[in-house]
């Protein structure tokens, strides 16, 4: 039992449980399997950002221009929309993924090629990605009736009872979980950010491996733009603003290690889910949704002093006798 | 080696004079940049060199440098402090709550500063107390700070600071010369020799370059760190005041993003932002030189999210171009 | 010589000949040559600094040889990179094992080539049931679905072999794996490279262990000051002969050490422990006294030494320094105290790189050179340039970036940088590791002069002659205890290296 509490993610779990039941007991409704479908997938778009962030922060990296890519993709996809209904929505949710992927490998390259850190290489794209949008917008803002139903209808879309939107999300948590778990590049994003000195000695190219996780965060990001634009029906300039800090705090919660090569795709997903959860719930028990922001940043810091404290390594052992546990 | 002994070999204390080492400087690059960037402005626009204008233009960057100082310390010791921005906003959130409570001048003054050391505070016990990453602790508490200002004030603004308070921001030391210049200088001045003049910058440099190193040395590591980010919340408090006082309201999502362009300067004026190295007088041309684009894209009617294209652009590109650079000098080394 | 130890009818494995490698100011390989033979053990014996580590390098495709070849098979080829050296079969087992501890054992034996099913994905069931079979050929009783972090030291290396076995190494070296085992676990060691040799492994075993190198190695290999001088067959030789190849130049005549009057005790030591790093060690240093602490690397006696000053702290203990009793808690406060510490990793302890000369010396005197806080310059290259010239420093000018020094010259600023303070106790650790033989005779000459002007100094040192040429008193250390006590007119290096290793008085 005691091991059982130490692992990460069923003590995330069981948290999300209880808080479940905390907000059942003022609001009998929330547990409802009906508004618990509905929060996952309200949830779904963060599930989806915080599989790529947690590629790239498992390469001791980080990305914070993913909610500027989601924005800039989402308004291209929309764009797009506008110009010519016409074109097949998998073309253009195509279309962004690629958009995106190309916009996270800017961020790659200028890590791998240039050794820039990540934290200022994904500052600034954030605030280009942004800038142009609005150059490509002309801030001008696209709006519902702007969108064909075909391209607004798809995360609606039921399917066996339940949203496109929360079946996409399942369909990347698998992908990833098979990414992660099964392919080398997977291992090599653990083997990069847990020593980075001994994957060099197992052939891997560590500046490779960053750059194909930015590459990942991107293209999620990119179908996370398509996804968010659609399921609001409006693209501008702000759109997702801030989002980057959910994203991140989704991760730390789901005890992915900002000092890399520590996480699972079980965490991120947690992780998110627990964000999800509060957002959901705080309307509910009669809390201002203005509290979520001061909520994320609080659970952030908790998270990654919680973090620092498992993390901690032993010193060298010298004396016999200590080694003998 | 005893004849090494009896004669000591003479170390001359400097080999290259202080000038000729200026002149290869990274500031002295900035100053050039700054002036072409002048003159530019002057042809561009005829309005440019009117003295009440040019004194319009130095309020793009007061605010910001005030910060930016102290940040280059942070930066310079090997951390970084992403919650300036939401400091500014809890700050001033605080001050237009002192406000509905019926605190004058004085005491508004107090609560900003009040406010933004308790910030910076908060951010130090928990990276020097606790040893966390300053990364994440200040991506964790650039929430919280405006988070706590949203829950505070929600969609709505607080306004109605008394007359007195508007000095600040809108006032003037001496003809084109604004409180908010003459602070600058003050602080560029303080800031300045902190940090070159003083046992405490040395420390500073010490840290930035070799933390283990500085330690076995006697620096007293914690305490040096725990002391810079008091001083950015400090600042940033400063900061804050001087905005609200300029705004002459609150909103919580004032000085969104101010964090980036804070760091930019800093990189900009030649900071090294994995630390150890930058000086004050090279922050204070990168706040001149912002201060200039941005007024200059004001006069071309350029929208100021364009501006931050090339802000972003700016902040990428001042780094890379030094490794780009070195990288093409070794290269023909070879 | 080699004609006659080599088995003719057997090919080397690998072979190297003519190797040099140069660093700036040390030669640290001269024109070493070695050659590995399929299913003999080879041991490299030598002091700390003698080159080991460098030819391990090179093997395993780390640092790249100024000169020499290297043959696998008889083929001519080069390791640019660590992948290429473990490519043709050449894989090293280190003293710190250089594994992934957040990945599992199994994953741990085959990252980088692991077995995958059709679909291109990696096989899981196979890769563990692989990795348990691998184990068991090395006879460890691990789980390979845990994590490594959770495993020992000794498991670890188990696992490291197991990779080495994994991809199928023809060369496996093996850097001190018994360091840190305990009996058992060595004997275990030893059982598993009997069987390597039965498949046919050519094995490199570096230990500084005479009773386990004569209980596994075929053949030696000496190195000295980054040359060989013997080589032949184990069976040929004797313990006392391996320690006067070893040891090899004439102790004494080099060192500039005077004799000093000792006077009264100046720090005291008495009790102090440590959960996990050292336990009862006590002793007494005298004014005017060099005290030596000899003892292997990973002994216990620079992490005693930083938790004299603060770094770390000890679970008990007492330090008197003249008669008063001391707590330190940081290095800021030894150094206030008296007691200094020069480090021994230069680069990353010592030196600040990106700061000048002058300002590396003066930062834990910045009290006395400044005024109220402020810097006074003038004060400040007055007192880098006393000592710096005291050391005998070479440089071009007070105000270059340490960065830009030669190795010893390093030294030297730091060595500068702690005397600047006026200490009562210096703790020099490893104070000529890696430096050149000029800056190492300037840097012995002045703590001699130390000595004689009444400063108590600790010399922790690794190489027998330093000790035996600068040490009034030897301490020996080993795992994390004294293991022997020394008066300067008792030492030999023979008595040193056994109570290092822990070898009982031979026959």
């Amino acid at each position: 039992m005691a091991k059982l509490l130490k692992n990460r993610e069923i003590l995330l779990v069981l948290a999300i449980i209880v808080l479940v039941f905390a907000i059942a007991l003022r609001f009998p409704g929330f547990i409802e399997p009906a508004n618990l479908a509905r929060v996952y997938n309200d949830t779904s778009i963060l599930i989806i950002l915080a599989l790529g962030q947690m590629a790239v922060i498992l390469t001791r990296c980080i990305d914070l221009s993913m909610a500027a890519n989601l924005a800039l993709s989402g308004m291209v996809a929309a764009m797009i929309n506008a110009a010519f209904p016409g074109v097949p929505i998998p073309m253009v949710i195509l279309t962004v993924v690629a958009l995106g992927a190309a916009l996270g490998s800017i961020n790659g390259l200028l890590v791998w090629k240039l050794d820039i850190p990540p934290i200022v290489v994904t500052l600034g794209t954030l605030t280009i990605f942004r800038g142009t949008i609005f150059l490509l917008s002309n801030g001008a803002w696209i709006n519902a009736h702007q969108m064909s139903d075909a391209f607004k209808a798809l995360p609606r879309a039921s399917f066996a009872g339940f949203p496109i939107l929360s079946w996409l999300s399942v369909a990347a948590i698998a992908a990833i979980y098979v990414l992660m778990t099964r392919t080398p590049i997977g291992r090599a994003f653990f083997a990069v950010g847990g020593n980075p000195h001994a994957a060099v000695y197992t052939g891997i190219d560590v500046g490779r491996t960053r750059f194909l996780a930015y590459c990942l965060s991107g293209a999620l990001a990119g179908l996370a733009g398509y996804l968010w634009v659609s399921r609001y029906a409006v693209a501008y300039v702000d759109i997702a603003a801030g989002f980057e800090l959910d994203i991140i705090a989704a991760c730390v919660i789901g005890g992915i290690s900002i000092a890399g090569g520590i996480g699972s795709v079980a965490g991120a997903v947690l992780g998110s889910l627990f964000l999800g959860v509060i957002k959901n719930a705080l309307p509910v028990i009669n809390i201002s949704p203005f509290a979520q922001l001061a909520i994320s940043g609080t659970v952030i810091i908790i998270a990654v002093a919680v973090n620092a404290r498992t993390e901690k390594r032993k010193g060298r052992v010298i004396l016999k006798k200590a080694e003998a546990v | 080696m005893a004849e090494a002994h009896l004669s000591p070999r003479i170390i001359p204390d400097r080999l290259r004079s202080r000038s000729s080492r200026a002149l290869k400087s990274w500031e002295s690059l900035l100053l050039v940049v700054a002036l072409l960037i002048f003159a530019f402005n002057s042809f561009a626009s005829p309005y440019f060199l009117d003295p009440w204008n040019l004194s319009d233009a130095t309020f793009n960057f007061t605010e910001k440098a005030l910060i930016a100082f102290a940040m280059a310390l942070v930066i310079i010791s090997g951390e970084i402090d992403l919650s300036v921005a939401s400091i500014i906003a809890l700050t001033s959130t605080a001050m237009g709550l002192a406000v509905t409570m019926g605190a004058d001048t004085p005491v508004l003054v107090l609560v900003g500063l009040g406010t933004g050391l308790l910030c910076g505070m908060v951010n130090g016990l928990l990276i020097t107390g606790l040893g966390l990453p300053s990364i994440v602790v200040t991506i964790g508490t650039m929430s919280l700070f405006r988070g706590l200002s949203f829950i505070i004030l929600g969609d709505k603004a607080y306004t109605g600071y008394p007359e007195s308070f508007a000095f600040f921001g809108q006032g003037y030391v001496w003809w084109v010369f604004s409180f908010e210049l003459a602070l600058f200088v003050v602080t560029a001045i303080v800031f300045g020799v902190l940090l070159h003049k003083t046992n405490f910058g040395r420390s500073v440099y010490a840290i930035g370059n070799n933390q283990t190193a500085a330690l076995f040395s006697g620096v007293r590591v914690g305490r040096v760190k725990f002391i810079l980010f008091l001083l950015t919340g400090l600042m940033a408090g400063i900061a804050s005041i001087c905005l609200t006082s300029r705004l002459g309201s609150t909103r919580p999502s004032i000085a969104l993003g101010v964090e980036l362009e804070v760091v930019t300067m800093v990189v900009l004026g030649g900071v090294s932002i994995l630390g150890g190295s930058g000086t004050i007088p090279g922050v204070v041309l990168a706040a001149f030189i912002m201060g200039m684009v941005t007024f200059g894209f004001g006069l071309l009617n350029v929208p100021g999210i364009v501006m931050s294209i090339f802000i972003g652009v700016l902040l990428i590109s001042v780094i890379a171009l030094p490794i780009l650079w070195s990288r093409a000098r070794r290269r023909m080394a070879h | 010589m080699l004609q006659e130890t080599t088995p003719l009818r057997m090919k080397p494995a690998i072979t190297l000949e003519g190797i040099s490698k140069s660093f700036p100011g040390v030669k640290a390989l001269s024109d070493v040559s070695l050659s590995l033979y399929p299913g003999s053990v080879t041991a490299l014996i030598g002091e700390n600094g003698a080159g080991k580590s460098t030819l391990v390098k090179i093997l395993t495709g780390i640092y790249q040889p100024d000169g020499g070849t290297i043959r696998v098979n008889g083929i001519e080829t080069q390791f640019p990179t660590a992948m290429a050296a473990s490519r043709h079969g050449v894989t090293a087992i280190h003293q710190e094992t250089v594994l992934f501890d957040e990945l599992s054992v199994a994953e741990n034996i085959f990252l980088g080539h692991a077995p995958r099913n059709r679909f291109g994905l990696i096989d899981w069931k196979t890769l563990n049931g692989n990795a348990r079979e691998l184990l068991a050929r090395v006879g460890a009783d691990i789980d390979p679905t845990i994590r490594l972090r959770d495993l020992g030291i000794a498991n670890k290396h188990m696992v490291a072999i197991a990779r080495a076995l994994s991809i199928d190494a023809g060369v496996v070296i093996m850097d001190e794996p018994t360091a840190a085992l305990s009996h058992k676990e060595i004997h275990e060691l030893y059982e598993l490279i009997d069987r390597l040799k039965a498949d046919g492994k050519a094995i490199l075993f570096i230990s500084h262990k005479f009773d386990e190198i004569f209980r596994i190695a075929d053949r030696y290999t000496v190195f000295r000051d980054g040359g060989m001088v013997g080589e032949g067959l184990i069976a040929d030789v004797d313990q006392d002969r391996l320690v006067k190849m070893m040891v090899g130049r004439d102790v004494g005549q080099v060192f500039p050490k005077v004799d000093v009057d000792i006077g009264e005790p100046v720090l005291t030591v008495s009790g102090y422990r440590h959960p996990t790093e050292f336990e009862d060690i006590h002793f007494e240093l005298r004014r005017g006294e060099i005290l030596g602490f000899y003892g292997l690397i990973g002994a216990g006696r620079s992490e005693f030494m930083q938790s004299l000053i603060g770094i770390t702290r000890p679970s008990a203990g007492a330090v008197k320094l003249d008669g008063k009793v001391l707590v330190i808690r940081s290095p800021a406060e030894a150094i206030e105290a008296g007691i200094v510490y020069v480090p021994e990793e230069r680069g990353r302890q010592g030196a600040i790189i990106g700061l000048s000369i002058f300002q590396n010396v003066t930062l834990p005197s910045l009290h006395r050179t400044s005024r109220s806080g402020f810097l006074k310059l003038a004060n400040e290259f007055a007192l880098a340039r006393e000592y710096t010239q005291r050391l005998d420093l070479r440089a071009a000018s007070l105000d270059q970036d340490v960065g830009t020094l030669s190795g010893g010259n390093q030294q030297k600023v730091v060595i500068a940088k702690w005397l600047a303070t006026q200490p009562k106790v210096i703790i020099l650790d490893e104070p000529t590791k890696g430096i050149d033989i000029g800056s190492k005779a300037a840097v012995h000459a002045f703590m001699s002069e130390l000595a004689g002007q009444g400063l108590s100094v600790i010399m922790v040192s690794s190489e027998i002659p330093e000790i035996m040429g600068m040490a009034d008193r030897v301490i020996v250390m080993r795992e994390g205890r004294i293991a022997g006590r020394f008066e300067r007119s008792e030492l030999t290096a023979e008595k040193l290296v056994r109570a290092a290793a822990g070898i009982v008085e031979a026959a």
